[in-house]
């Protein structure tokens, strides 16, 4: 019998709790509640007598300082009028119900079943006002729960005794089903192309005839015969070559032949893959320019899970970063959570596997949080988008023990529909495990298959296919996973501990496509493998075999583990409490084999499964966009200091403080530059960590991101973004790589492209051509800088459907390319933050200020459309970056701090306020500009820094024309002029008031 | 000999390695063990003088934090049939010292080891969520009780350190709290930077009573507190440090968060060489 624990405050606590959620009831939903108390209830299933049940809720659930507990009945209070109730679905992970068995286990010296769900936690809310139940829903989906994942109930004072009697519990009732079905594919196209649909395959008609002729060959009619299968596909191979050859796994339109077409000029090209030709491409002439400079650092590029280099003498740096944007925009906080744990299992899995994670950062692009527009069908509002993917981000490096150490968050309506969400994850291994090269993968036929961590549910289903299409209101519901970081925390303490132990030989994460593609990827180094489904543990029974297959059930690790090897692991893993399984072998035999307790249902030809999908063709034009220009005259209309309060206020600008201090970022005791530096308000170009407790070698983390500027001119967006990352590392101290021989200076550099549908269609989406084009030039950007600078992609990854399509209506995001960088910093103790430092201290720009005001901060926010992107000077940028790393090695910049949103005076600010050391500065300098376009163009490679006026003439004789004195640090004002004048003159106060409006 | 301390871990706790390092670099040695470890009998705390409970998520915080771990140590039982519970108290008895950071203390309070007015280990107080509703991360002043006897804080008058939690407000159950305050059990308070008390957010982060961020037992062997010292061993974990080395370039390299270490490993030894003494003549 299911038997109830309620647990409710005591008079006087959890009062400040009800309160908070009151006020944000107010605030966003303009709904008066009255008091409001949260409770919770354990509904439990193991048979406990009296007695157990009440000794287990005194002692393990109850607080005795702040808690009541009413056991198999409720606290009933009549003045309050309403009631939500917010439970878990039947298999969402429910952390809180699983730690209460395991508190019930302890309790009792017991030996449960662990496993599987027999506690289930859920929430009721007490309202005191009378709410309507429409009033009380709109409460639950906005603020308390998620219906994809939750079961909402509301109920009022009339009804809530029989609501509280009849309390929902989500035990999972499915039928075991263990049917393998076939599928005709010998049917007409627009049959198949119905079928792919259907199926979720996301497979389009060239793909759906390949498969289909391959079943037709008679060689492979007769090897399936010889396995007992039917000339057909069954359900579970369609779904395994649909997961293998999806857009997310196999990058079909990273990988198609494009058609180039410049519409200005008339010249055409062909381009053999996007990724091959600019990315690898350019990552090999680095290396090669590398290696003949006797730099050896690079270890892996694009052949694993996250990019491998030699960070010390002992140890090897990985970094990954990736997107989760289509679970975010449909379960912002499951989302954004499991996009993050994903992202470290990434790091986990790389090489032999059990990387230590060494830190989380994050870049998010979301609509406006006031966002004005009617919701689509199925249209989240971006302020619960940003709320929920910004606690998912907190939960998923905080209680993972990793700190989140480096962002950005950007805002612009085009990602109203969908928000961007890049997670990134740095982490490190020794260079060896027990005598093995921790960055090789080996797998020898024989060796075991074992999955370790959380068990298979239905959750997740079709995750690798549903993120190939774009989203609409049909959206699937499976397709949400829920994120437990605790089970990955326990995993991840086993992988460090197995793998330092010997007994790992290598490992991948369950991801997009789970184990239908950790298995398949893995066997294709052995070219094969037998799994034997049966044996997969399963969350609760009722899974089909297909589904076991592919479901993308969180926290979860593939393991290659050699048998004499198995006990040893097997015991560790007890120990430790992580669940691992035996559930196939590797083999050579040249095929994947599926069993289902002993009989064949899949068995498919490892070359097709990996070689198989035809190549894409595609086109691309591109046309110039027309470029507007700007009358100067209209300047002089500008109050300049009314714009300066308004741009720190803007939602791109203004501080992240509120934010950033929801994230630990600091657990692990290696931060030396924080998020926020000086008395804790100043914002900083990059992060800083060192590598261990004994030495002072760290690395720098930074990201260049600027969409912004991708529709006016995508090939200087990319450009641009680069440039950004590489002069934040710069700002700090960091230095660029193989200036000499064996330099021993690591870069390390992913990256993340996002672009909305590409693919040419004559009805829905007849700009495909042109998108695709920017796609082009975004990539060529990208290979200019990375080759110029000597700077390596080593991992990254693509989005390539970002639309949100409902009631006829599509919102596309913009082009958008993300580059996540690190570096290696020899000393952190000389490391430079962008706080002012001293009054006296002489400030000036470095770099030059260009009439580049096309989409910039200022434009934007005076919605001009006209003027031209910032365009990068390659040449010119790596001279003044040579100079700052002179500067630097000589101790002479006290601080310093990139230009960017916002341009000169905006940095003018974030330098100054946090400090309280104003600025008094003089325009002049900087030539003959219009003093709004010096103030707030947003031209780049530049810094702004400071500098003792004993080390003046050391550094104006490094940097010569390159530096511009504009003036010094003192006073509480910032106090701008120009040809004599006074343009601008602000107290800091005012200024930090502006900058740190609340979102 | 050098002092040996035991960090413990696993099921969500992540400050284990910055704990062993300041142990370290204190002059200690440090074993880090997985909570199982102990509890099947790898490890015995009877081999350490310090014993060490890091900060993080055990068991995600769920059922409250440091809950789940706490009863663990209650029930559990160990293969000589006894609960790690009564381990400790004979660890406590032979003279040996405990340190609860964080989720660590939040456990020892659950535990009843801090405050443990009446002796008795039972759970005197709690750690509930913070006014804001809110886990934060940020540095906060901590005035030290001068009349307090913890060994561990000796020498100490204001410590800038971070507090990075969602619980750290504490409750002390209102029979007791006189009785707190009367033995300076309260051995941190939330201060501004002068070291003045003060009751503001966010100098008191959490709205914490008698704005208290740190506890000791009346045997003063065990110390439980919310900010994170191991998280300041050098001074280039500070915010402010470059401004600080601007100003000082011959600025003290060694992180403040160090000292606590420091003192309690010079009191052990001193003790340790008392011992030896006494036992030679």
């Amino acid at each position: 019998m299911m038997q109830t624990i309620q647990i409710t405050k005591k008079e006087n606590f959890g009062e400040r709790q009800g309160a908070n959620l009151r006020n944000q009831i107010k605030t966003l939903l303009d709904i008066e509640t009255g008091r409001i108390l949260h409770t919770k209830v354990f509904a439990i299933n193991y048979s406990l007598d009296d007695v157990e049940l009440e000794a287990f809720a005194k002692e393990c659930l109850q607080d005795v300082i702040t808690d009541e507990v009413f056991i198999n009945r409720f606290d009933i209070k009549d003045q309050f009028l309403s009631y939500i109730a917010v439970a878990k679905l039947p298999g969402v992970t429910d952390d809180e119900g699983s730690s209460a068995q395991m508190a019930l286990a302890d309790f009792l010296n017991a030996e449960f079943d662990l496993n599987t769900q027999h506690i289930f936690s859920q929430d009721i809310y007490y309202f005191e006002k009378e709410l309507t139940a429409v009033q009380l829903q709109n409460i639950a989906v906005k603020l308390l729960a998620n219906p994809l994942i939750n079961k909402i109930t509301v109920f009022n004072q009339y009804q809530h005794k029989s609501a509280f009697k009849n309390l929902y519990v989500p035990i999972v009732n499915l039928v075991s089903d263990d049917r393998t079905e076939y599928i005709d594919l010998n049917i007409s196209d627009e049959a198949l192309l119905s079928l792919s649909q259907k199926m979720v395959l996301a497979l389009n008609l060239e793909e759906m005839l390949t498969i289909k002729n391959y079943f037709n060959r008679d060689e492979i009619i007769k090897q399936r015969e010889k396995q007992g299968l039917q000339s057909q596909p069954t359900d579970c191979e369609l779904e395994i070559l649909a997961q293998t050859w999806s857009e997310h796994c196999k990058h079909k339109e990273f990988n198609a032949i494009i058609d180039f077409k410049n519409l200005d000029t008339g010249k055409q090209k062909k381009i053999n893959s996007l990724f091959k030709t600019y990315i690898q491409g350019a990552t090999s002439v680095v290396q090669k320019s590398l290696e003949a400079k006797n730099n050896h650092w690079l270890i892996k590029v694009f052949s694993d899970n996250a990019g491998v280099v030699q960070a010390t003498k002992d140890l090897l740096f990985v970094w990954k970063v990736e997107t989760h944007n289509s679970p975010s925009a449909l379960d912002p906080y499951g989302g954004a959570i499991t996009g993050i744990l994903g992202c470290n299992r990434d790091a986990i899995g790389t090489g032999i596997g059990g990387a230590k994670l060494f830190f989380n950062t994050n870049v998010l692009c979301f609509g406006p949080p006031n966002y004005s527009k009617p919701l689509l069908k199925g249209q989240l509002h971006p302020r619960q988008i940003m709320d929920g993917v910004i606690k998912g981000i907190e939960d998923g490096g905080n209680k993972s023990g990793v700190p989140t150490v480096n962002g950005a968050i950007l805002f612009d309506d085009d990602f109203a529909g969908k928000p961007l969400v890049y997670c990134g994850t740095g982490a490190l291994m020794p260079n060896q495990f027990d005598g093995k090269d921790a960055w090789e993968k080996p797998i020898d036929p024989n060796d075991f298959i074992v999955m370790a961590g959380g068990r298979v549910g239905k959750d997740g289903i079709h995750g690798a296919t549903f993120s190939s299409v774009e989203l609409d209101e049909h959206s699937p519901q499976s397709a949400v996973q829920i994120g437990s970081p605790i089970t990955q925390k326990k995993l991840a303490d086993f992988m460090a501990k197995a793998a330092t132990q010997g007994l790992i030989k290598s490992s991948t994460d369950n991801g997009a496509g789970g184990l239908s593609s950790s298995v398949g990827e893995l066997a294709e180094i052995t070219n094969g493998a037998i799994m034997n489904l049966e044996k997969v543990p399963l969350k609760y029974s009722g899974l089909k075999p297909w589904e076991i297959f592919v479901s993308e059930s969180q926290e979860r690790m593939t393991l290659v583990v050699e048998p004499h090897k198995w006990a040893a692991l097997l015991s560790l893993a007890k120990k430790m409490e992580v669940e691992v399984t035996h559930v196939g072998d590797f083999t050579d035999s040249g095929f994947l084999d599926v069993r289902m307790n002993g009989a064949c249902i899949a068995y498919i030809d490892m070359e097709f499964l990996h070689d198989g999908v035809p190549q894409k063709k595609m086109i691309a034009e591109w046309k110039q966009p027309f470029v507007e220009l700007f009358d100067a005259n209209k300047y002089q209309d500008l109050d300049l200091e009314k714009v300066y309060r308004d741009l720190l206020a803007d939602f791109n600008i203004r501080s992240r403080e509120s934010v950033i201090r929801q994230y630990d970022h600091e657990v692990q005791g290696k931060s030396i530059v924080k998020p926020l530096m000086g008395n804790g308000r100043a914002p900083q170009d990059a992060a800083v960590l060192r590598f261990g407790f004994d030495s002072y070698e760290g690395i720098a983390v930074s990201n260049g991101i600027s969409p912004r500027f991708g529709d006016l001119d995508p090939y200087e967006m990319s450009c641009g973004a680069f440039d950004e990352g590489i002069r934040q590392i710069i700002s700090v101290g960091g230095e660029l790589p193989n200036r000499k021989e064996n330099d021993d200076i690591f870069w390390s550099v992913n990256d993340n492209f996002c672009v909305p549908d590409s693919e040419f269609h004559p009805e829905n989406n007849v700009d495909g051509k042109e998108k695709l084009a920017k796609l082009v030039l975004m990539a060529e950007g990208l290979y200019d800088m990375a080759t110029f600078f000597d700077i390596p992609l080593t991992s990254g990854k693509d989005s390539m459907k970002n639309d949100f399509k409902a009631d006829g209506v599509k919102i596309s995001i913009p082009p958008t390319i993300l580059y996540s960088m690190t570096a290696k910093v020899k000393d952190v103790r000389k490391v430079v933050t962008s706080d002012f430092k001293q009054v006296g201290h002489l400030i000036y720009q470095l770099g030059e200020t260009f009439d580049e005001m096309g989409r910039s901060s200022l434009f934007k926010k005076l919605e001009i459309t006209a003027g031209t992107a910032p365009k990068v000077n390659k040449q010119a940028a790596k001279d003044l970056y040579l100079k700052v790393m002179d500067a630097n090695r000589l101790g002479l910049i006290a601080s310093s701090h990139d230009l960017s949103d916002g341009g000169l005076a905006i940095t003018l600010a974030e330098s100054a306020m946090d400090s309280g050391l104003g600025a008094v500065i003089d325009l002049d300098g900087l030539g003959d500009l219009p003093d709004a376009v010096k103030l707030f163009s947003e031209s780049h490679s530049r810094f702004l820094v400071t500098v003792c006026e004993n080390n003046q003439i050391e550094f104006e004789k490094i940097f010569g024309s390159r530096a511009t004195k504009l003036g010094d640090v003192g006073g509480d004002e910032i106090k701008i002029k120009s040809k004599g004048k006074p343009i601008i003159s602000e107290s800091l106060g005012v200024l930090l008031d502006a900058w740190t409006t609340a979102f | 000999m050098k002092t040996k301390a035991l960090v413990i871990t696993g099921f969500g706790i992540n400050c284990e390695e910055e704990l062993a390092a300041a142990f370290r670099l204190a002059g200690a040695t440090a074993d880090i063990a997985h909570i199982n470890e102990v509890l099947e009998g790898d490890y015995s705390i009877h081999n350490y003088d310090v014993l060490s409970f890091p900060g993080g998520f055990s068991f995600g915080d769920d059922l409250g934090s440091g809950k789940v771990m706490a009863n663990k140590l209650k029930y559990k039982l160990l293969p000589n049939k006894n609960t790690l519970l009564q381990e400790l108290r004979i660890f406590l008895e032979e003279g040996n010292f405990v340190l609860g950071i964080c989720n660590g203390f939040q456990f020892l309070v659950r535990l009843g080891l801090v405050p443990n007015v009446g002796l008795k280990f039972e759970q005197e107080a709690t750690l509930t969520q913070n006014d804001s509703g809110l886990f934060e991360d940020r540095w906060v002043y901590c005035k030290v009780n001068p009349d307090s006897s913890s060994p561990f804080l000796h020498g100490i008058d204001v410590l800038p350190l971070p507090v990075r939690h969602g619980e750290g407000k504490l409750i002390i159950k209102k029979e007791l709290e006189e009785e707190v305050l009367n033995k300076n059990l309260h051995v941190l308070t939330y201060c501004n930077e002068d070291g003045k008390p003060t009751t503001k957010y966010p100098f008191n982060p959490n709205g914490s009573a008698h704005q208290i961020a740190g506890l000791t037992d009346p045997t003063g062997q065990v110390l439980g507190l919310m900010p994170h010292p191991e998280a300041f061993l050098s001074l280039f974990n500070h915010p402010n440090w470059p401004a600080m080395k601007s100003k000082n370039p011959d600025i003290d390299k060694k992180g403040l968060g160090l000292k606590l270490f420091e003192n309690i490993i010079n009191h052990i030894s001193k003790k340790q060489l008392k011992k030896a003494t006494t036992w030679v003549s």
